[in-house]
């Protein structure tokens, strides 16, 4: 995924030439793996409202749970399939913690709620040093 | 009744019995009564007690021994009936622990000395090494027992007198002669306990000198009676004048003791024993030893008691002659038998003692224990002690210059007497005509009135030694007696006097013959009996009959030994002098008009308890010296204790060639006697009389007199200026040396010593400084550094979430951009 262009005029060409003209790889999934990663930082990032917030949590985790899964695919290994299901072992284990950690999160949002009537995540600065 | 058991036991409870009165007020003093009220009973009780032993000590001792006129005069030739070689075995006191040795007064051997009887022997042994033997012992002749008579009977009088002079110890006193700093007079409580201690304790070491067996023995209570002199004479501590004379008294004496140490160790060294009487000691094998005594080793029995260098001296002095005995022992063979050279040296000792060896360190063991008495007996030089120590109270004086400290140095002459050969016999007369003659003349014109005591006092000592020193052994000893007698009632009286008049001065007295009858009276028989007063050949006061002795003895020597004639002039104008100042004093005091109206009008006359002793002073001073028609009197009982072999004539000095000693008996009779007694008439008659002509009949007066002899007055009266002298000589150098040390010591050691402090402290200053800003700084910094940084990094904990996110995800990539290149850098390069 190397030099190409984002010109409008470009589009058609790296449609018709670009990636797709190539097998999906484990560095596409690769791809959509940082890229979910990535958007959910911005959204933890910017986001003032918590719910975004912990949306933004789940993307991150699910970026991971991608890479996890794409770099163990047993149909994705350039030399031949493997057995390894470390992957999807620790994607389960993600989306285990990740439903733990939302049961929390809300759980405290919903108390941050109470007290403050608001879940504006930049109000909650009674830990401020 | 066994003397030789019962003597000691009586006599040793006599002299222990003030030392409980000490101890007991010691400790329970200021609890006994009121102000400690009864400490005067308990010790008066006690020195009672003494008196009661002594005068029971004194009927056993009479009981076996009478006194009678044969003794008298029993000189070379008259006591020679004896059993020969009865020395009487020792008298085993049961319970007394030592061995007692008993000298029966049979003459030994048929030599004709007869041997004085005496009781000798030892309670307790202190120390044990060698030959030598240090322990508390007893030696008991006529004398010992005549002298715990005379101490205790004065010493009693003499309580009892203080008992009511020291009353204003009773109470609180205002001291009127110390001014405080700030113009105001002492206010102390009374010590009125402690004055009747340190008297106790005074008694006590008199008596042990009296009884003492060995000269050991006598150096701890000469020392003993020298620091309760201290306590005494410094009694009023707070004046400097009497914490001064306390001091003065203790180091002159001590001059004196350092002479009597090297006399001790010339004996102990030579002789190996210091004990006066034989003993009879048991060695390892467990057969008895005898140990000749010094006195035996001196006048051995095998020489008829007569004089003779000790082997053990002659021994010593030719180390020399011993050694070239060894040596030729040796060269024939015998060298290993000390048997063979001991046996040659004895044979040869008759031969060097001919030559003269070992005289010299009998002279030196003489003239050493004549040393101590000189201080003692405040003899010339040292005799400027005695005036100063009127500072503490009259009752100690009185008990000083009578039965105490100066007779203590007499009777030590006279009992060490046997030892003394005619050089030291000399030197001791040369000292007691000098002695008598510098305080009579100093006397004449004093005006305190206990200072003219003070030096007839130093004065009559003065004839007690001539006496001994020309041989008159009896007469010496006699007058000590008689005048313990009337020197105390004297002192006694001034202080009755004082007491009224609330001043020493004589020349504020007068006239006080009216308001006290009774002192005046008394002073007057004791002036009387001073000066030797009484008719000749027929009655007289005590001092008539020890005086004239006195003058009869040193006629016999200036006829004896005609070249040295002026020591009988010496006493002779000492005669004279003493009967003037006397009645100068007596006169002043007690005769004529009041000179000061205010003291004469407040005068009165003391009260019974002061005057009853006074009494009775006064009527032994009178009759002391009497002798009853048996033969009985102080003058036979003295005789009899007349040490073995002195009695004959002693010739020869090597020193002093052509000495005669006369014998004493010669004196008592024929034309000296007479000369004697009537010089001693005249001389004192004329003294009276020229004092009556100028203080009690104004013919001459004396101011008059002073005038016109103005530098005689003058020398006199600074008191021949022996005091300054004293200070140029001896006090002024050692102030001297004294600020020269001090200021050494403040100039450079302290210098040093303040140095080296000072650096220290600078150290310590820096060290401190080091510390303050170096150690505690890099702390303190470490702790500020820490706590900015904290400060720093409070600032990034927002509290906002999604700053903390952009942070973590910044972060992440950072560290990884960071290793990425640290990666290759370190770790791939």
């Amino acid at each position: 995924m190397s030099g190409g262009s984002w010109g409008a005029g470009g589009v058609a060409a790296l449609i018709a030439f670009g990636p797709f003209s190539e097998p999906v790889t484990v560095s596409h999934y690769m791809v959509v793996g940082a890229v979910m990663f990535v958007a959910g930082i911005v959204c933890m990032a910017v986001k003032r409202n918590a719910l975004g917030v912990l949306m933004g949590i789940e993307l991150v985790l699910n970026g991971a749970n991608v890479n996890f899964v794409a770099l163990s695919s047993p149909y994705l290994q350039a030399n031949g399939p493997g057995l390894g299901l470390d992957g999807q072992a620790m994607a389960l284990f993600v989306i285990l913690l990740a439903a733990a950690e939302a049961a929390v999160a809300l759980a405290i949002t919903l108390n941050f709620y109470n007290n403050h009537a608001t879940v504006d995540v930049d109000r909650a600065e009674d830990l401020k040093g | 009744m066994d003397a030789a058991a019962t003597l000691p036991l009586l006599l040793g409870l006599a002299w222990l019995a003030p030392l409980v009165s000490f101890v007991a007020i010691l400790f329970y003093g200021p609890r006994m009564g009121p102000h400690g009220r009864n400490a005067a009973t308990v010790a008066t009780a006690a020195i009672v007690t003494s008196l009661v032993l002594s005068l029971l000590a004194a009927g056993v001792w009479l009981g076996n021994h009478p006194v009678t006129a044969a003794v008298a005069h029993g000189g070379g030739d008259h006591g020679a009936t004896g059993i020969p070689g009865a020395d009487s075995p020792g008298g085993q006191g049961p319970g007394h622990g030592g061995e007692g040795h008993a000298v029966g007064e049979h003459a030994s051997g048929g030599h004709g000395a007869p041997v004085p009887p005496s009781y000798s022997g030892d309670w307790y042994t202190l120390y044990e090494a060698g030959g030598l033997t240090l322990s508390i012992g007893w030696w008991i002749d006529a004398l010992t027992v005549m002298m715990f008579v005379v101490v205790t009977l004065i010493a009693t009088c003499i309580h009892v007198y203080a008992s009511g002079y020291m009353h204003d110890e009773l109470h609180d006193v205002t001291d009127h002669e110390v001014h405080l700093a700030d113009g105001s007079h002492l206010h102390r409580p009374g010590r009125f306990p402690r004055f009747f201690q340190a008297l106790s304790l005074f008694c006590f070491s008199m008596l042990g000198i009296v009884i003492a067996g060995n000269l050991a023995m006598v150096f701890i209570f000469w020392e003993l009676v020298g620091i309760c002199s201290w306590f005494l004479i410094g009694f009023y501590y707070e004046r400097q004048s009497a914490s001064n004379a306390a001091n003065k008294a203790f180091i002159v004496n001590r001059v004196g003791d350092f002479g009597m140490l090297i006399g001790l160790m010339a004996l102990w060294g030579a002789l190996g024993t210091l004990h006066f009487g034989d003993r009879t000691v048991v060695d390892a094998s467990g057969a008895p030893v005898a140990r000749p005594g010094l006195f035996s080793l001196v006048r051995p029995a095998s020489t008829g008691h007569a004089l003779e260098v000790p082997a053990g001296m002659v021994e010593f002095a030719a180390a020399d002659e011993v050694a070239a005995v060894v040596r030729t022992t040796a060269a024939q063979g015998g060298g290993a038998d000390p048997g063979a050279v001991a046996a040659t040296v004895a044979s040869r000792v008759d031969d060097w003692r001919a030559r003269g060896l070992g005289r010299w360190l009998l002279f030196i063991a003489g003239v050493g224990i004549f040393c101590g008495c000189v201080g003692k007996s405040a003899q010339f030089p040292l005799f400027v002690w005695l005036p100063d120590a009127m500072e503490g109270p009259t009752p100690v004086s009185a008990l000083v210059h009578s039965a105490t400290m100066v007779a203590a140095g007499v009777y030590l002459v006279g009992r060490f007497y046997p030892v003394l050969t005619p050089d030291v016999l000399y030197v001791i007369a040369w000292i007691g005509a000098i002695t008598l003659f510098i305080a009579a003349t100093i006397a004449l014109v004093a005006n305190d009135i206990k200072r003219v005591l003070a030096y007839s006092t130093v004065s009559q000592l003065g004839y007690m030694m001539l006496a001994l020193g020309v041989g008159g052994w009896a007469a010496g000893l006699f007058h000590l007696v008689t005048h313990a007698f009337f020197k105390s009632l004297l002192f006694l009286c001034s202080g009755s006097v004082i007491h009224a008049c609330h001043t020493n001065d004589m020349r504020k007295m007068g006239g006080l013959a009216k308001v006290m009858p009774w002192t005046a009276g008394t002073m007057l028989v004791g002036c009387l009996a001073i000066i030797g007063a009484g008719i000749p050949f027929v009655i007289g006061t005590s001092g008539y009959y020890s005086k004239d002795a006195i003058l009869a003895q040193a006629l016999a020597f200036a006829n004896a030994n005609p070249g040295r004639g002026w020591l009988f002039g010496a006493v002779a104008g000492g005669a004279f002098l003493t009967a003037f100042y006397m009645f100068r004093l007596w006169f002043m005091t007690f005769a004529g008009e009041p000179r000061d109206h205010h003291i004469a009008e407040h005068a009165h006359e003391s009260p019974p308890v002061m005057v009853r002793p006074l009494v009775v002073l006064a009527v032994l001073a009178v009759v002391a010296g009497w002798t009853l028609p048996g033969g009985f009197g102080l003058a036979n009982l003295i005789e009899q204790a007349r040490p073995a072999g002195t009695g004959g004539m002693e010739q020869g000095g090597f020193l002093f060639s052509g000495l005669v000693v006369p014998p004493e008996h010669e004196s008592h009779e024929g034309a000296v006697h007479v000369t004697a007694t009537l010089t001693a008439f005249a001389t004192a008659a004329a003294g009276v009389l020229l004092a009556a002509v100028m203080y009690l009949w104004g013919w001459v007066s004396p101011h008059v007199v002073a005038g016109a002899l103005r530098p005689a007055y003058e020398f006199l009266a600074h008191r021949w200026y022996f005091d300054e002298l004293y200070h140029a000589i001896f006090v002024a150098p050692v102030l001297a040396v004294s600020a020269l040390v001090s200021g050494a010591d403040r100039g450079i050691i302290d210098r040093i010593i303040d140095g080296l402090a000072w650096s220290a402290r600078c150290l310590a200053g820096f060290d401190a400084w080091i510390d303050k800003w170096v150690v505690d700084g890099l702390v303190n910094a470490t702790a500020d550094v820490t706590w900015n940084a904290g400060l720093e990094l409070k600032k990034f904990q927002t509290g906002r979430l999604r700053q903390y996110v952009t942070f973590i995800a910044l972060g992440t990539v950072a560290l990884f951009v960071l290793l990425s290149f640290l990666y290759r850098s370190t770790f791939a390069g």
